[in-house]
């Protein structure tokens, strides 16, 4: 395929081209990641999260400029995995990323939720893999919130970086189950305003119970100014490291394969239970009958079981 | 719904409103198309080159400042320098009628100006993406 030696020589469209194939959920174009899978894997992958405007873009902006200066090639997906009922989106991650533009050693992509569920981190994954074998040598992840969308998406990077802002207060206490296992280097964002302190000391507490070998570092950030964005560069430099020298680099990438196997299983599970020509149908009905007490779920659960087996 | 047409949403020029630009954008995700918004003051270098990544199937700029003439062929020029010949170009904003001709001849596939319901666009766009 053309197209393929187009993307192992550099090229940008070929790049772009393929990444929105994999979103069209193009067989062809999962039949081409097949064939050059194994070209990947080169790349540092770094997630960057946290609540909705707390200033995950400035941020990326500032410190892909610092890999920049170090002359890495760099790839960015900035995904939205709100998803409205129309169907339609509007990303606008790209306004604060406007300098990295003409940059051409910056590839930048922006991708919507389309309404499916699931299928999102599978395009995530699928644009990495493209843009590592591309040449990126580090890929950053910008997803919004602080639900199961966002915990699918960094389960697939290497270094995750938690922004959060000051004044948080009951925000934290909310997100503090998950926040632990998500954030490998935690980001005071906005610390030009009031509280910063205070929320880096309440994320700091939480980080005190941590049993990982790793503690994950709490940095103040002034995203906007680009304040705190060198230390901020070396606290995921040397979370790298450690991951390199502790060989869990190696454990959480086959942990991550795990999941996007996984992950693959279940969406091609739930393609096949609702499949629109029978088993849907066949569900429906079971519905109506559970409803009715005629039979029970566990029951209902079995024959739809069955009728995979069967087809 | 699994292929939306996705669309650049870009503000040229030196003037500082995006309003137009952001009703068009919010207009064309209700009609469920994929809107890449990319702010004020973008050079047309900068609005094909974020063309270009995000693959999109139409470039839409909002202009106000009076200079269409260049900025939007210029547009036009530089993606077909990079091979991307079948993204749909269109313009809206303050535009005389009498530039259009001129716009049309270099390229920019239709303009809208002020006042032209959003259903025309949407549908415009909607017609043209799959013919090209
Ligand atoms: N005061 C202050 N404002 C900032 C800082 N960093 C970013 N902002 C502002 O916060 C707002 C949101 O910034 P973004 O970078 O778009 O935030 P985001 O987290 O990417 O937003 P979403 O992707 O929409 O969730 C913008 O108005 C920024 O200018 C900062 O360090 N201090
Ligand atoms: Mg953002």
């Amino acid at each position: 395929m053309e197209l393929v030696e187009k993307l192992l020589s550099g090229n940008k469209r070929a790049a772009a081209r393929l990444i929105t194939l994999v979103e069209n959920k193009d067989p062809k174009a999962f039949e081409t990641l097949k064939e050059i899978y194994h070209k990947s894997g080169n790349a540092y992958v770094i997630g960057i999260t946290g609540p909705p405007g707390a200033g995950k873009s400035t941020l990326t902006d500032k410190l892909v400029k610092v890999f920049r200066k170090r002359d890495k090639k760099v790839g960015i997906i900035a995904v939205d995995p709100t998803s409205p009922f129309t169907g339609g989106s509007i990303l606008g991650d790209r306004v604060r990323m406007s300098d990295l533009n003409l940059d051409p050693g910056v590839f930048i992509r922006s991708m919507g939720a389309r309404g499916h569920l699931g299928g999102l981190s599978e395009s995530t994954q699928a644009a990495v893999k493209i843009l590592d074998i591309y040449g990126c040598d580090y890929i950053f992840i910008e997803t919004v919130g602080v639900g199961q969308s966002e915990v699918d998406i960094v389960k697939t990077c290497d270094t995750t970086i938690m922004v959060m802002v000051p004044g948080l207060g009951d925000d934290i206490q909310a997100i503090k189950a998950g926040i632990m296992e998500i954030g490998d280097v935690f980001a005071v964002n906005k610390a030009d305003r009031d509280g910063a302190k205070r929320t880096a000391r309440e994320i700091n507490m939480m980080l005190d119970f941590s049993k990982s070998d790793w503690r994950p570092p709490v940095e103040l950030v002034v995203a906007i100014d680009n304040k705190g964005i060198e230390e901020l560069f070396e606290q995921v430099e040397k979370h790298k490291s450690y991951l390199e020298e502790s060989g869990q680099k190696e454990v959480r990438r086959i942990e991550n394969c795990k999941n996007e196997i996984v992950d693959l299983v279940q969406q091609k599970l739930m393609d096949m239970i609702l499949d629109k020509s029978s088993k849907e149908e066949m569900i429906n009905k079971l519905s109506k009958e559970v409803a009715a007490r005629k039979t029970d779920p566990y029951s209902a659960c079995k024959l739809v079981l069955e009728k995979l087996r069967t087809t | 719904m699994d292929r939306p047409i996705r669309v650049l949403v870009a503000k040229p020029g030196l003037d500082g409103h995006d309003r137009g630009a952001k009703v068009i954008a919010r207009a064309l995700r209700d009609a469920g198309m994929e809107v890449i918004y990319t702010g004020l003051r973008q050079t047309p270098e900068q609005i094909v080159s974020a063309a270009i990544q995000e693959d999109v199937n139409v470039v839409a700029m909002s202009i106000l400042s009076g200079a269409h003439n260049t900025l939007l062929p210029k547009v036009v020029e530089l993606l077909n320098a990079e091979g991307a010949d079948d993204v749909l170009v269109v313009g809206g904003g303050v535009i005389p009628d009498d530039d259009i001709p001129f716009l049309k001849e270099k390229g920019i596939a239709e303009v809208f100006t002020p006042g032209t319901p959003t259903q025309v666009t949407i549908d415009y766009i909607r017609d043209n993406v799959a013919n090209k």
